[in-house]
């Protein structure tokens, strides 16, 4: 990992462990209005968000507000963030870190609620945030870049915590897209190497050569068999299941069909065979000589499939 | 309205493996801008289209609060208003543009009693044209039994 880089995600990691907290009021107390018009708006009818007889009746013991409704209190809404809010964002040194380091956009990922209980008309909330971890750089369908996740927790009043959430973002350089990309050049393919490509983008098979004289399997695909000199041979499907024997990351120079760092990998097939593949989902710092992989056959274009491995589950 | 329109789904009525009804949701602008603007969140690609094509995308979309809303709804559909949501774990995918349809469907992974309450975990997921809208896990405290 480059010097700056490693420097980048240390003080990232320093402010998680600083757990330094801000603080979003709410401008209106749980009330039945806002919940009306939630329901309304989300078709949801159930009564004891709204009939307080009917809720009277329940396990609620009256009016509740929609459990999923839990954000919208402390919402800035139009304009401002109700008095009371932090002014300045702790987290905000963070994200201008992120967005001049090259991972400018934003996509939200997960979001995970937890509702200690649920919270009733006239009960006023204000909740917590901070930043709770940053993930390690990570190779992704949109683009390589940093997981974030921050804690929010919801408070009434006089402090009784009645729910946490968790919320991730991907913030990532984007990859350039699809039709932008030049295709991967082609492998070069002769008579001997045919059946490889043709196995992996028409029958969705990764193949290896067999002699057929002494069985003895072989990759790359060559015309005779280096055991017993014979030139008669047919093929056998790989299971998948593969080992890492080696790897390398290539920086440059770039190439523009593929994304950077592109690590390669020498897989040792469960067969005994080995060859060359890209790898999916796997950050480099988390490869291991040995590491259990799958396959996965990934189809490049109308013309070329490729065999590609990632972690084993 | 009176009690007796709403039925509950009671644990002991549950089994691993159970599946819930599926949901159909059509995306309509006017779902994407009153869900928004009911859960408070007024940033522009929930209402302008003009702008959300500036940004990139080809028409206003759908806001999380609104999928996770909709997660929780369709599970209290089913489960009844005795149901308390305890967590809503959602992992977002493809958006929800106008003009599509999402559908919801639901698995019934776990159950279990905990600390007096009887909860159980269900897998929940709404597909889209494009693929997963939203996919995760709602817990749900159920009322333990009809008697």
């Amino acid at each position: 990992m480059p010097k700056e880089q490693a420097e980048f995600e240390a003080g990232m990691q320093a402010h998680v462990e600083r757990g330094e907290k801000g603080v979003k009021t709410s401008w209106d107390e749980v009330n039945l209005p806002m919940v009306r018009h939630w329901v309304q708006a989300m078709d949801d009818n159930n009564p004891v968000y709204t009939d307080a007889e009917f809720a009277a009746g329940t396990r609620h013991g009256g009016l509740v507000a929609p459990p999923t409704m839990l954000q919208a209190w402390t919402m800035k809404g139009v304009k401002d963030q109700a008095p009371g809010s932090s002014t300045t964002d702790p987290m905000a040194d963070v994200f201008d870190a992120l967005t001049e380091a090259g991972y400018p956009a934003v996509v939200a990922t997960n979001c995970e609620q937890t509702y200690l209980r649920y919270v009733k008309p006239g009960e006023k909330l204000h909740h917590t945030y901070r930043l709770e971890s940053i993930s390690g750089e990570k190779k992704t369908g949109l683009g390589i870049g940093y997981f974030i996740t921050q804690l929010m927790e919801y408070f009434t009043e006089d402090e009784e915590k009645v729910a946490e959430m968790r919320f991730t973002i991907l913030r990532y350089k984007p990859a350039q897209r699809e039709p932008k990309r030049p295709p991967r050049a082609r492998p070069g393919m002769t008579r001997d190497t045919e059946f490889f490509w043709q196995g992996l983008h028409e029958d969705n098979k990764l193949l290896i050569q067999r002699c057929l004289s002494c069985g003895q399997l072989r990759h790359p695909p060559a015309p005779m068999c280096p055991h017993c000199q014979s030139l008669q041979h047919d093929t056998v499907e790989a299971s998948g299941k593969a080992t890492l024997y080696s790897h390398v990351t290539m920086h440059h120079p770039p190439l523009p069909a593929f994304e950077y760092p592109n690590t390669i990998a020498l897989v040792e097939l469960e067969e005994g065979t080995r060859l060359l593949a890209g790898l999916i989902d796997i950050d480099r710092d988390e490869l291991e000589i040995g590491m259990p992989l799958q396959l996965e056959i990934v189809r490049c274009d109308d013309e070329l499939s490729v065999p590609m491995f990632r972690r084993a589950s | 309205m009176s009690k007796q329109e709403f039925s509950n789904i009671y644990f002991d009525q549950v089994a691993v493996g159970d599946t819930l009804p599926q949901l159909e949701i059509e995306i309509t602008p006017t779902l994407i801008v009153s869900t928004a603007i009911a859960s408070r969140d007024y940033q522009d690609v929930h209402h302008d289209r003009v702008r959300a094509q500036e940004l990139g995308s080809p028409d206003i979309f759908m806001n999380i609060l609104t999928s996770n809303g909709l997660v929780g709804r369709y599970v209290t559909d089913w489960a009844g208003p005795e149901a308390i949501l305890v967590s809503v774990n959602i992992r977002l995918g493809a958006p929800n543009y106008p003009g599509d349809t999402m559908v919801m469907s639901a698995e019934v992974t776990a159950k279990r009693e905990e600390q007096g309450r009887y909860l159980v975990d269900l897998a929940v997921a709404g597909k889209n044209k494009l693929g997963v809208h939203v996919s995760g896990t709602v817990i749900v405290d159920l009322p333990n039994s009809a008697a």
